[in-house]
């Protein structure tokens, strides 16, 4: 303030003896300087928002530059153990060595024959080393190379071999997270491979298109939601009718049609009269496809919005995005289908996970993330990932509503499995079909426990195995079981 | 050990760095010089302690002692410089000399850096305009003359544009060159000065409206020629420059708000015509979509900047050659990279007070010709300033600018110490002016007090 009043005076002085007009000047330069600070400005916001995700670029020939420098940097478990590190022979070569082999494939990733997973996504980090100044200046004189940073996941070894396990031989996908955080306990995606023998089996992987082994399904998967998906509809229902689904009774005869087409209920059963938590513990498809045809299309479109279909999601291993497409245009049969998760709509595990975590979490998604912090090869944290806030995605009573209606699945539905043991669980099962024969469906199940303070958010899909109250909810049962046996 | 004393001193670089920019904020202030003097050395002890860790990180990196008397040189070229031209002209903005020479230094270290071969040329360079700059403020006190060559300056600049449109060597597609004796030149760089004192003498001769229409066909032509030869950047520079001064000359804004609209309507018909334009335009909007080619410049730099960080990687640590025509369009970057991005906000700063501080000695200069060329010249010096950092940082499009007195290039490094001392030769003759009116002043004051006695 000081300094401008200086810089004033005298120009106003000038102004008044010579007659001067300097009005003009100093409009242009106020001007400039506006323009060069919001110049600077922008280089800060790159730094600040843009960088990291930039620089972390296969163009970006820094890297080699950095990776030839330092060693790359060891990821770790929540609790310690090893899941990637680099093996330096006598003679100097450097080989990844994962320890757990095709334990943690598709979270950890590889970093030979491109990245992906965390070595993608924490590459710089890895090969940038904040060793301490005294490490350093050893490494220096003993002409070692300085040692990259560390990752620190938030995976849990032991509840990923459960899940490891569990899965057995299927295809499939097991997510467990934290709902209150987004962090993620465990993530299995089968089939897999070794990452230690990743440049021998290279060109096998890569040319069998059919069972896409280096696809880490759980992301990057795209499915048919099934009976999942009815955990949306029952939302929409829902907010369409006020919070009020009290009056709602339908009678199943095992079949809905309208306009010339019809929805059978899974496997011909034939529910009887339901109400509406009646219909979502039983999965009664009838009774959903009738709620279908009450709703405003635009309404159900800004629900699967605010759900984050047809959204990039934030987190930081590479994800596809989930694909909600029905519209006004669409005919009767169209609006059913997708009613009770057939159709066209199509969801990645990880986002059904993100769901159900906000339902477990009052409504609100946290971004899952699998990195904890990074710290240097001597021990200090260098970068602490906190949680954050993916998306208020619906209100605590929705939020309520949903956990109750899922707590039916549970205790008087397709999830009965889950009922009676030492903790409560809240869930929906699905069958998703897939193909022409209706024999074949994937197995899902996506739930938390406990009720009611849920720590834990488990999503399982498992291939054509078959229904997911008998595929799906034994393996959910399982971890859930490990989760808690446990804690 | 050499590697981790390296490593250390680029946070002492960025750390003298910032004094020195905090510094020019000082010196700006309007204090008598002789309550500075203490801004300015701290000043220059930090200019010397840049430059000196700067280079010895070099050293250090490199393990060649030869680099040291490379520095000698240097060293010499700039405490010469600093007092040479306060002898000769005593009442010389020092502001302004320090910032020539910080600049200076920090392109004498990216350069050798980036290319030992090319750093000498620029010294080179830089020693001849140095010399030639020491006579420019004499020349501009004694020929008064100046102010009535305007047509002079005008035809000459336009001449020499078209010229190099027509005849000229085609250089990354663009005419930009002649090459005398194997000296390439850039004629552009020196138009740009003919450009500010033919406009400068258009507005002093009348500000009617027939001779805001002549000067703007003129000016017009100036830019077109530019615009033909593939020479947006320099385009630019004119274009804007000639509406500020217009703007400052008759004190009209309408007259920069209808410049403006037409400048937005030719950059559309600019944009819709030439291909060059468009793939520049598609390289700013998503270079990352466009990395092997269109946006490959542009993601390179900005790789540079972000692998850098605030600190910087370190002399030496960086890979700022990977960013093709690193040493002239995005040495910015490649300081940013090594330097860090501190010190390049920094630089930034330092170039924003070399402008305010021409503005400010624009608003003391009584005579309407030196008072418009010191407009036109802050303008042109700022305007680069702007295009080259703001294409490097994908702020806008990239325009294919050097940042003048940093960058590698001598007709450049040339036409712009040419132009600070012109403003130095503004500033001395403020000063006297200043001196003549203090004394009419005081006279003035003493019969005022002796009327009220």
């Amino acid at each position: 303030m000081l300094k401008k009043q200086n810089k004033e005076k005298p120009s106003n002085k000038v102004k008044k003896n010579n007659g001067m007009h300097n009005g003009e000047i100093i409009a242009v330069s106020v001007c400039v300087v506006g323009l060069m600070l919001a110049m600077i400005w922008n280089i800060i916001d790159y730094m600040l928002h843009e960088k990291e995700e930039a620089i972390n670029n296969s163009f970006n020939p820094r890297q080699e530059l950095l990776a030839s420098q330092n060693i790359r940097g060891t990821i770790y478990s929540a609790d310690g153990d090893v899941l990637a590190k680099t093996m330096v022979a006598e003679d100097g070569t450097e080989q990844r060595y994962y320890p757990y082999a095709n334990l943690f494939a598709h979270v950890v990733g590889y970093s030979t024959k491109g990245k992906t997973g965390i070595e993608y996504s924490e590459n710089m980090k890895m090969i940038t080393s904040h060793a301490s100044l005294s490490n350093k200046i050893q490494n220096e004189l003993n002409a070692e190379k300085n040692i990259g940073d560390s990752v620190i996941t938030t995976l849990d070894v032991s509840l990923q071999q459960k899940a490891y396990e569990a899965l057995g031989v299927y295809s499939g996908v097991i997510v467990m997270t934290e709902p209150s955080t987004g962090k993620i306990l465990a993530m299995v995606s089968k089939p897999d491979y070794d990452p230690n023998e990743i440049a021998t089996i290279w060109e096998d992987l890569v040319q069998d298109e059919s069972s896409s082994v280096l696809l880490n399904r759980a992301t990057q998967g795209m499915y048919p939601p099934g009976s999942t998906f009815k955990i949306v509809t029952a939302l929409e229902y829902y907010r369409e009718n006020e919070g009020d689904v009290s009056s709602y009774h339908y009678q199943c005869g095992g079949k809905f049609s309208k306009d010339g087409s019809s929805i059978r209920c899974y496997h011909g059963q034939n529910h009887g009269g339901v109400d509406f938590e009646r219909s979502f513990a039983k999965s009664c498809n009838s009774s959903f496809a009738n709620i279908g045809t009450t709703f405003d299309i635009t309404s159900f479109r800004n629900t699967c919005n605010d759900l984050l279909f047809n959204t990039e999601l934030k987190m930081e291993i590479p994800s596809k995005q989930s694909s909600f497409s029905l519209s006004v245009s669409d005919g009767s049969d169209a609006v059913m289908q997708t009613a009770i998760g057939q159709g066209k709509t199509q969801i990645s595990p990880m986002h059904l996970n993100m769901i159900t975590s906000a339902i477990a979490n009052g409504g609100v998604c946290m971004t899952p993330y699998v990195v904890d912090r990074i710290e240097s090869a001597t021990g200090s944290v260098v970068k602490q990932n906190a949680p954050s806030q993916e998306k208020v995605m619906m209100t605590k009573e929705e939020a309520d509503f949903l956990s109750e209606m899922m707590t039916s699945v549970v205790t008087s539905g397709t999830a009965s499995k889950l009922d009676g043991l030492s903790y409560t669980a809240a869930g929906k099962t699905g069958s998703a079909e897939f193909s022409q024969n209706k024999e074949d469906s994937h197995a899902w199940f996506t739930g938390f426990a406990p009720v009611e303070d849920p720590q834990v958010c488990v999503t399982v899909i498992v291939e054509s195995a078959g229904s997911g109250g008998d595929y799906a909810v034994p393996i959910a049962k399982r971890v859930l079981d490990e989760f808690f046996g446990k804690n | 050990m050499a590697h981790v004393i390296s490593d250390l001193s680029k946070y002492v670089i960025v750390f003298f760095m910032a004094v020195y920019t905090l510094l020019c904020f000082f010196g700006m202030s309007e204090k008598e010089d002789e309550d500075k003097g203490w801004v300015y050395a701290l000043q220059i002890i930090s200019m010397f302690m840049v430059h000196f860790l700067g280079f010895a990180a070099i050293c250090l990196e490199t393990g060649d002692i030869s680099y040291i008397i490379f520095y000698g040189f240097q060293q010499i070229l700039l405490f010469a410089t600093i007092a040479l031209y306060r002898v000769i002209y005593p009442e010389v903005h020092r502001l302004i000399i320090n910032n020539v020479c910080m600049l200076l230094t920090v392109g004498f270290l990216i350069l050798t850096r980036i290319s030992y071969e090319k750093s000498i040329k620029q010294f080179a360079i830089v020693t001849v305009s140095l010399i030639v700059g020491l006579f420019i403020p004499y020349l501009i006190k004694k020929m008064r003359f100046l102010k009535h060559l305007t047509w002079i300056y005008g035809m000459l600049g336009l001449l020499l544009l078209v010229a190099v449109a027509v005849l000229g060597a085609v250089t990354h597609g663009a005419k930009l060159s002649y090459s005398i004796a194997g000296v390439s030149f850039q004629p552009s760089e020196f138009v740009k000065i003919l450009f500010v004192f033919f406009v400068a003498g258009m507005f002093k001769q009348s500000k009617v409206f027939l001779q805001v229409v002549i000067t703007t066909v003129i000016a017009a032509l100036h830019v077109l020629t530019l615009v033909f030869s593939k020479d947006l950047g320099s385009a630019l520079i004119f274009f804007v420059t000639y509406l500020v001064m217009l703007y400052v000359a008759t004190r009209k804004i309408y007259y920069i708000l209808a410049g403006g609209a037409a400048g937005a309507l030719a950059a559309f018909a600019a944009f819709s015509l030439f291909d060059h334009i468009q793939v520049r335009v598609i390289a700013w909007k998503d270079p990352w979509s466009h990395i092997v080619d269109e946006g490959y410049q542009i993601t390179q730099s900005l790789f540079a900047i972000g692998t850098g960080g605030w600190y910087g990687m370190g002399i030496y640590q960086g890979n700022p050659t990977a960013i093709p025509y690193v040493e002239q369009d995005f040495i910015f970057s490649a300081i940013a990279e090594e330097l860090g991005v501190i010190f390049a906000i920094c630089m930034i700063l330092i170039c924003v007070s070399c402008f305010l501080t021409i503005m400010l000695i624009a608003m003391r200069l009584k005579e309407e010709f030196y008072r418009y060329i010191a407009v036109g010249i802050g303008m042109v010096y700022i305007t680069q300033v702007f295009l080259t950092i703001g294409g490097g940082t994908r702020f806008i499009p990239l325009t294919g600018v050097t940042l003048p007195l940093v960058s590698y290039g001598g007709s450049s490094v040339l036409a712009t110490i040419i132009m600070f001392c012109i403003v130095q030769g503004l500033y001395c003759v403020r000063e006297q002016e200043g001196i003549r009116n203090a004394k009419k002043a005081k006279q003035r004051k003493t019969i005022e007090q002796g009327e009220e006695e």
